[in-house]
């Protein structure tokens, strides 16, 4: 027997199915927004709702935008350089080239990386339509900044092999010491990374 | 600084790993001293992270953990080798994968064997080393299947028990081993095997890597071989693995050049 009322119950259940989140938590919110002062239910709810149906993916990239649109704000931008494609693992990491602001150029979102364990191949991956883009002409670089992960190098390996015999630039972003970082806690592999694409001063 | 009673001392192999929380990542590494556990590494998506280098999957690792509730947390890290190589060939990666998944697929977590951890180390190390990709992978599947208890019959008939005499015969996944042709049930589930792929398949099975590595295979029995082993671990796993068919689209690419 249930002895909390049902609409509470639902509610305890659903946070419960969220990420990192036990059923304690999910108590605790659910009892929160029993208590709520105002209307935060109401836009709660309004923001739930129109998340999936209030959202798209772009034709073009293959990144999250709003939902009626053929083409995101990037790629609708005629004054982003379309010469210049960044191709990344999600949304959140063209967010983060954004906030950078030293970006001009496009993206494309492959959404995912290749893993054998997983399951995960090329074609779970927005590779073809990659090499379509590049096809159609007018890209001179590739920037692949998938993640310095096993699996990030692996896709970036994967897609250098696809897209050389197009003759096109292609790069990888750069890799080594971060910000505030210690050598002496550096692995191996950043470390010689670091070493090999060292700078000279000027 | 005197050890702590629940901070333990192990060496481990990563095989998997995925995000956890806001910064941190679930591992399963397979360790020498406790078996395969789970382990929380604390903030290792954050760039400032000492320990996310050490940490990718395939690398050889010295660690400290502290037991938590249910899962391990990973308090130091020092990568032991992180065999570059299989981050640099995509055929290498993919091969390193399969022998991740299926140890992780045939092993419960907990199960201490330092047997396997050895055997699973060494096969990391000479692919690595680009040894003979064929004689690696499937020398460690005999031997895994020899130390998990699988290890197939392929002396002697396993239905009527006697020596199997220098001639084609049968597999059997069911009863995992050989069929003589005399006690052929005409099962079509029963695989033939020639003579050569046996000889072989006994020579990993009872050899040193050091002599099976002196043999060498012909195209069609190196096929045969391999069918054969796929079938009996998809067989042995109920559930077919995920990294060959990865394998088998990059050697396609590759051919196709």
């Amino acid at each position: 027997m249930n002895i909390l009322p049902e609409p509470i119950q639902n509610l305890i259940d659903g946070f419960s199915r969220l990420p990192g989140i036990g059923p304690k938590t999910a108590s605790r919110l659910t009892f929160y927004l029993l208590k709520a002062q105002g209307n935060l239910t109401e836009e709660l709810a309004d923001a739930l709702r129109n998340l999936k149906s209030g959202t798209g993916v772009c034709k073009i990239c293959f990144n999250i935008t709003e939902a009626g649109r053929d083409v995101c704000e990037i790629c609708g931008n005629e004054s982003r350089d379309a010469s210049l494609l960044c191709v990344v693992e999600d949304p959140l990491d063209v967010l983060a080239f954004e906030r950078t602001g030293g970006f001009d150029g496009r993206y494309h979102v492959l959404q995912g990386v290749l893993s054998p364990i997983e399951g995960i191949g090329p074609e779970d991956l927005k590779i073809r339509e990659l090499i379509e883009r590049v096809k159609a002409g007018g890209v001179t670089e590739i920037i692949i900044a998938t993640n310095p992960s096993i699996e990030g190098d692996a896709t970036a390996m994967y897609l250098y092999k696809r897209l050389n015999p197009f003759g096109i630039r292609i790069t990888r972003i750069a890799r080594g010491i971060p910000m505030g970082g210690d050598l002496e806690y550096t692995d191996q592999s950043t470390l010689l990374r670091a070493l090999a694409g060292r700078q000279k001063m000027e | 600084m005197p050890t702590r009673e629940r901070t333990i001392r192990a060496e481990g192999i990563v095989l998997r790993h995925s995000d956890w929380g806001e910064a941190d990542r679930l591992l399963v590494i397979f360790t020498r001293e406790l078996g395969k556990v789970r382990a929380i590494a604390k903030g290792v998506r954050k760039p400032r992270s000492r320990k996310a280098g050490h940490l990718e999957p395939f690398t050889r690792v010295n660690l400290m953990l502290a037991k938590g509730r249910d899962l391990y947390i990973i308090t130091q890290a020092v990568a032991v080798d992180a065999y570059l190589p299989l981050r640099e060939d995509l055929l290498l990666f993919g091969y390193a994968s399969y022998i991740v998944e299926l140890l992780d697929r045939f092993t419960l977590d907990g199960d201490e064997n330092p047997s396997i951890y050895s055997l699973v180390v060494t096969t990391i190390k000479r692919l690595s080393e680009r040894e003979d990709r064929f004689l690696v992978v499937h020398y460690y599947e005999i031997r895994l299947l020899d130390l998990i208890g699988y290890r197939p019959e392929l002396n002697n008939c396993v239905i009527c028990g006697r020596k199997i005499q220098p001639e084609n015969q049968f597999f059997s996944n069911e009863l995992g081993g050989v069929i003589c042709p005399a006690c052929n049930r005409e099962d079509v589930r029963d695989r033939p095997v020639s003579l050569d792929a046996l000889r072989f398949l006994r020579h990993y099975q009872r050899s040193a890597y050091r002599e099976a590595r002196r043999a060498s295979i012909s195209a069609s029995v190196r096929e045969e071989i391999e069918a054969i082993m796929q079938s009996y671990l998809t067989y042995l796993l109920e559930r077919s693995l995920n990294s060959p068919s990865f394998l088998r689209r990059m050697l396609r690419e590759d051919d196709s050049k």
